[in-house]
């Protein structure tokens, strides 16, 4: 239920722009197509699970070097062509298991090929494109930081079968010298230590969570729901700048960020030549 | 002198590795210019670990510091390696975050104000999951803003090196800066050894793992700007030079066609020596006038 | 994680405040600040549980020689006496400069 499974991207690339392939040259792993989203022409690009990738750490769903690459390219690319025209919305479909692990990875340094991906969707954002990351499924640590967390808005569906987190379960009991109940039960009162995207929720960062009964199956009414939403998030993100201050000021994050929101006070307060 | 005795080069090394984080970010700024900002004295402390049974560090293990280096302006970021391996919470990620937007700010206004963020860190700190991994997110914005006005360097000197989202961070930086000790790559070898087997990475052949992330290598490779030894002078030396280079023509993680490219190019049926990437990418850097 | 405290009687006044040590594992960072009055506090945060009497002793040692009217507060991962003793004087050290 809470398991990885790899088809929420797929399923939902395909209810939002009624296409479901990879764009020509590009590796399977990776879907990007242009579709019409309320009035605007959106991007749509989501990461996918290739059993015939080319790198053998990299198909069941990870985010490695070519996922990478190609996300930054189709990103890059609508930067490029829109220089002058309007900024038109970037729309990442987030479901994936993790970054790649692997030795041919960390020697062709994946670091700088997420990097580079982080940095187009960063980039679109910074050029005025709405750039907004709806997490259908998983979203762990690099592969997240790759592929959504450069978002304006990030929306998420509020069921089991989401995960935003830093790592696994099983790998964090494992380096937290712990069983995955005691790292669950700590998980509990530790709000962002919460495998529940309904804790997450509670940690400001989410612009909107969304009901979908079965984000597997979802009824044509349903899609049209979530069109809506993406639309309105767009309009939001338009309304408002460039930067991801709205993490610290929304409601939630003014009661569970106040560290973060006290350090900048005190920062600016000091930065001054006194 | 005999040739069996110890050179007075390195009798006279300061040693940078040896230093803290506080240590590390006051070597680097000119003479009697910098202070710290947010100190353990303000004690804005984690949250989360006393929660937990874990003993905070008043500075969550983040150094803000602020001064002149090459006579302009510059803010210092430095994450104690010591504490909780250098990993990033919410206060330390808030910090480094608060502290780019501030510099950013003051190149908006017409101060050129560089950044240098010393890297020890192993990513994000599990206790605080989350908001540790939000906090690289929103460094990363913050650098992507603050590049486009005055350099970003990002230096990592060892023992812990860069590794998780940070690096990253460092993905994004205008320059590099590593020694021979350091390491930089998004997965150490226990994880991928975890994930994928010991065949995939042995994480006990410490020979193997600094072929693959260590400074020497990353540096022959093009994806660091300079390899310095462990010599606290030389250190700054270095960082005072990308300080004043300012913002270079162009961001290695912008360039993607290239790296598309490369990533293409390569045979993945097999493991690769490391070495082959020397030639194979920084030659063809250089040649192309890339980095 | 444990929390103790400890006072001890203090005769002058000191100069300036001090931070050191870093809380890595069997290592403690020590703030040491001056303080009003003829009474020193302690305030300690330590991991490791159960060593309430190691901290006295050390701590005994320590003000049986220093006179100064500090608030002194530890965060302490797992160090030995030497170790905290070592800081302390460090932090006095520093104070004095």
């Amino acid at each position: 239920m809470s398991e990885y499974s790899g088809i929420r991207g797929t399923v939902w690339f395909r209810a939002l722009t009624g296409q479901s392939l990879s764009m020509p040259g590009d590796p399977k792993s990776v879907l990007t197509a242009d579709a019409p989203l309320g009035n605007d022409h959106a991007r749509f690009l989501c990461v996918v699970p290739d059993p015939h990738a080319r790198f053998p750490c990299a198909r069941h769903g990870e985010v490695g070097l070519e996922e990478a690459v190609t996300l930054a390219t189709r990103v890059r690319e609508v930067i490029e062509n829109e220089k002058n025209t309007i900024k038109r919305p970037i729309v990442a479909i987030v479901d994936v298991k993790s970054q790649a692990y692997g030795r041919r990875e960390e020697t062709a340094a994946i670091f700088l090929a997420a990097a580079a991906a982080a940095d187009a969707y960063g980039s679109a954002r910074l050029a005025g494109h709405p750039v907004i990351a709806l997490v259908v499924g998983h979203a762990l640590s690099g592969a997240f930081l790759t592929h959504g967390y450069q978002a304006n808005r990030i929306l998420a569906f509020d069921d089991d079968g989401v995960m935003i987190h830093a790592m696994h379960k099983e790998a964090a009991a494992r380096v937290t010298r712990r069983s995955v109940d005691e790292l669950e039960k700590l998980a509990k009162e530790i709000a962002p230590m919460s495998y529940d995207i309904r804790d997450y929720a509670k940690l400001g960062l989410l612009y909107k969570l969304l009901h979908v009964e079965n984000p597997e199956k979802p009824s044509q009414q349903e899609i049209r729901n979530v069109e809506s939403e993406l639309i309105a998030a767009i309009a939001d993100a338009r309304g408002g700048p460039v930067d991801l201050r709205n993490r610290l000021e929304s409601v939630a994050a003014r009661e569970t960020r106040k560290a973060s929101i006290l350090v900048r006070t005190k920062l600016a307060a000091q930065w001054l030549e006194n | 002198m005999s040739s069996k005795g110890y050179s007075a080069d390195f009798i006279n090394r300061q040693s940078f590795i040896e230093l803290d984080a506080r240590e590390r970010a006051k070597a680097l700024f000119d003479e009697g210019t910098s202070r710290e900002l947010v100190g353990p004295f303000d004690r804005v402390e984690s949250l989360w670990l006393p929660m937990q049974g874990v003993t905070p560090q008043e500075d969550d293990g983040c150094v803000v510091m602020k001064g002149k280096i090459a006579a302009q302006a510059a803010v210092v970021v430095a994450l104690e390696g010591a504490f909780q391996g250098g990993s990033i919470g919410e206060v330390s990620g808030a910090k480094m975050t608060a502290a780019l937007d501030l510099a950013c700010a003051d190149n908006e206004k017409g101060i050129r104000t560089s950044a240098v963020i010393l890297l020890e860190t192993g990513g994000v700190r599990l206790q605080e999951a989350n908001l540790g991994l939000a906090a690289i997110a929103e460094l990363m914005g913050s650098i992507l803003a603050l590049r486009k006005h005055a350099s970003v360097i990002c230096l990592t000197a060892g023992t812990v090196g860069c590794f998780g989202g940070m690096s990253l961070a460092a993905g994004l930086a205008s320059y590099v800066v590593m020694t021979r000790e350091a390491r930089l790559g998004m997965n150490g070898p226990e994880v991928i050894e975890q994930e994928n087997g010991v065949e995939e990475f042995d994480s006990s052949d410490r020979a193997l793992i600094w072929a693959i992330h260590g400074g020497e290598q990353r540096y022959a490779m093009g994806l660091a700007d300079a390899l310095v030894d462990d010599d606290a002078p030389q250190v700054a030396d270095f960082i005072r030079s990308f300080v004043s280079k300012g913002v270079p023509p162009v961001n290695r993680s912008s360039q993607v066609a290239l790296y598309r490219d490369r990533i293409a190019k390569l045979d993945t049926s097999r493991q690769w020596d490391p070495k082959e990437f020397r030639a194979l990418w920084s030659v063809n850097g250089l040649k192309e006038g890339k980095r | 994680m444990e929390q103790i405290e400890f006072n001890y009687p203090a005769k002058r006044k000191v100069p300036k405040r001090a931070h050191v040590g870093v809380v890595g594992s069997g290592d403690l960072e020590v703030l040491l600040e001056p303080s009003e009055g003829e009474v020193s506090h302690v305030f300690i945060r330590t991991s490791v549980d159960g060593f309430r009497d190691a901290w006295k002793a050390v701590l005994d040692r320590f003000f049986a020689k220093y006179d100064g009217a500090v608030r002194i507060e530890i965060n302490d991962a797992g160090a030995t006496p030497g170790i905290v003793h070592l800081r302390l004087e460090q932090a006095v050290e520093v104070s004095e400069r």
